[in-house]
């Protein structure tokens, strides 16, 4: 039985293809203006990457941002099922999971079963979302990727007086204008991306293990100051993209679905 | 009796010169990355449009972001207060200030004498500040001082779904792309930015009357999207931007009549009606 996910977010659109629990391919590209294009663009990189037709997947299941839009699914489901299943897929001691997304963040927790208990998120504003990371390294005139590593090599991050997406790029120029190592200013960035990601993680309450998904979870600064801050240890995800586990938890959704059904 | 106010914000510095109790100069500078060169550059716009040398000034009070930084200051009051001091001296019934500078936004309620009874202060957010005009202005690149008389031409009403400028700046950009009008756009801004003020007034309690100060007051568009937030009608201060500094050079004023009254102690409000 060959299923599907597609996860159609702001910034980037993922899709994955299962069969019988493995992942035969994944894909993931950067959104366009329409989530519909988006989808079908990333479902047949998928596709391709699998090796199968998009004709053979029984089932496909949509979630994210775009999820409404998408025209080939059987299903859609919120991002927060599909986060938490797609993570504790991948840790499958995970109790509390961090995603953020480009221009959200949330907060799930799951009990013993797998099961969504309880959830926060934030979407109403910028700080602590992926969109922060994304102005920052504009101004510094960074890749997003590069953040991570930048930073990883900073003695003397510098603090933003700012949690304010918009105010906290004038404090960036600030450092900017004086000279500062381009590394203590990302290191700064990525301390106060995890000053706002744990405020909202505290509002939840931390079970462990905690493992982060999502694109920032691939920047090793922000992990670290996120580890410090709540004076932890992340499990890390290694089975696959940190970034597809929405997609990757709709695939399994998909295979839920049919279950009992045509094998 | 000359007393001076001098409010060096994060975007303008504002200086007023009062000279028996009317307004004798007062100026509106763009600030540098000085606060004391700013301020004297306010300062000095104002003495000369009164023809007033510094010395013969009495007194001066400093208020605004750089207030600690006037050089010729002899006291520093808080924004809070010389707003509301400035906005009961201009419009006698005013019990409720609601100020949107550059940075922040401000409410206050206050007693008939001028004195604030409550105030609530938004400086962590720039939505609700000016600087989401500002933003928005750069974004749709028309200038920030047209953009009351651009919303006026809107003939459609349209409505922000997100209220951080850094998302809605992104909806803006999807709206121009639909091929939305600008001043349909703009209107939209005004009443997400007035709400957003609002809703800061509303917690501290509107009482009326409701004035509007600072500069984004000069916005008509942005004047009128805040008396529809409000639920109220909103009176006009005269020349909004420079109320902080009038409140100011009020205050110095007060201090110098309570002295003159010295030993009876004065209450310090018995100029209110000047």
């Amino acid at each position: 039985m060959i299923v599907g996910g597609c996860d159609v977010g702001s910034l980037t659109s993922k899709a994955v293809v299962m069969k019988d629990g493995k992942v035969l391919g994944a894909m993931l590209i950067k959104s366009k203006a329409r989530p519909g294009e988006s989808a079908e663009e990333v479902m047949n990189g998928a596709c391709a990457a699998a090796g199968v037709e998009r004709r053979e997947i029984m089932f496909c299941v949509g979630t994210g941002y775009g999820r409404d839009r998408i025209a080939f699914v059987n299903d859609t489901v919120s991002e927060i099922a599909c986060h938490g299943r797609g993570a504790r897929w991948m840790v499958p001691t995970a109790r509390t999971i961090i995603d953020i997304g480009g221009q959200d963040c949330k907060a799930i927790r799951l009990d013993a079963e797998g099961t969504v208990t309880k959830f926060v998120t934030n979407d109403k504003c910028a700080s602590g979302t992926g969109r922060f990371l994304e102005v920052m390294a504009r101004l510094l005139g960074v890749g997003l990727d590069e953040l991570g590593e930048l930073s990883v090599r900073s003695k003397n991050p510098v603090t933003l007086a700012n949690a304010c997406t918009v105010w906290a790029q004038a404090d960036v120029i600030q450092f900017l204008n004086n000279g500062v190592p381009l590394e203590d200013i990302a290191a700064g960035i990525n301390n106060a991306m995890a000053g706002r990601m744990a405020v909202l993680v505290n509002n939840l309450g931390i079970e462990n293990d905690v493992c982060m998904t999502g694109g920032v979870a691939k920047n090793r600064g922000v992990l670290a100051a996120i580890e410090k801050i709540l004076g932890l240890r992340l499990r890390a995800i290694r089975r696959h993209d940190p970034q597809l586990a929405g997609a990757l938890g709709a695939a399994l959704i998909a295979m839920d679905k049919t279950a009992g059904g045509v094998k | 009796m000359i007393t001076a106010g001098c409010d060096v914000g994060s975007l303008t510095a504002k200086a007023v010169i009062l000279a028996d109790g009317r307004i004798a100069g007062r100026s509106v500078v763009r600030c540098g990355t000085s606060p004391e060169k700013s301020a004297e550059e306010a300062m000095g716009a104002a003495l000369d449009q009164a023809g007033i040398r510094l010395d013969r000034v009495s007194r001066t009070v400093g208020t605004g972001y750089g207030r600690a930084r006037i050089p010729f200051a002899q006291a520093i009051e808080s924004e809070i207060a010389c707003h509301a001091r400035g906005a009961i001296w201009r419009v006698p019934s005013a019990r409720t200030v609601v100020d949107i500078g550059g940075q922040d936004a401000k409410a206050i309620r206050m007693a008939a004498d001028g004195r604030v009874v409550q105030y609530s202060y938004n400086d962590k957010c720039a939505s609700g500040t000016g600087r989401f005009l500002e933003v928005i202005a750069e974004a749709l690149e028309v200038p920030l001082w047209e953009m009351g008389d651009i919303a006026a031409r809107s003939t459609e009403r349209l409505s922000l779904s997100n209220q951080c400028v850094i998302f809605a700046e992104t909806e803006i950009i999807s709206l121009v792309n639909e091929g939305r009008e600008t001043a349909d756009i703009i209107n939209a801004l005004h009443h997400a930015v007035a709400r957003r003020a609002a809703s800061l007034a509303k917690g501290i309690g509107v009482e009326q009357s409701v004035v509007m100060s600072g500069g984004v007051a000069r916005n008509r568009g942005m004047f009128a999207a805040l008396g529809e937030a409000l639920g109220c009608a909103l009176l006009e201060l005269d020349d909004p931007q420079i109320n902080g500094a009038l409140g100011a050079a009020l205050m110095a004023l007060d201090a110098l009549s309570a002295t003159g009254r010295a030993a009876g102690g004065g209450d310090g409000a018995g100029v209110a009606g000047i």
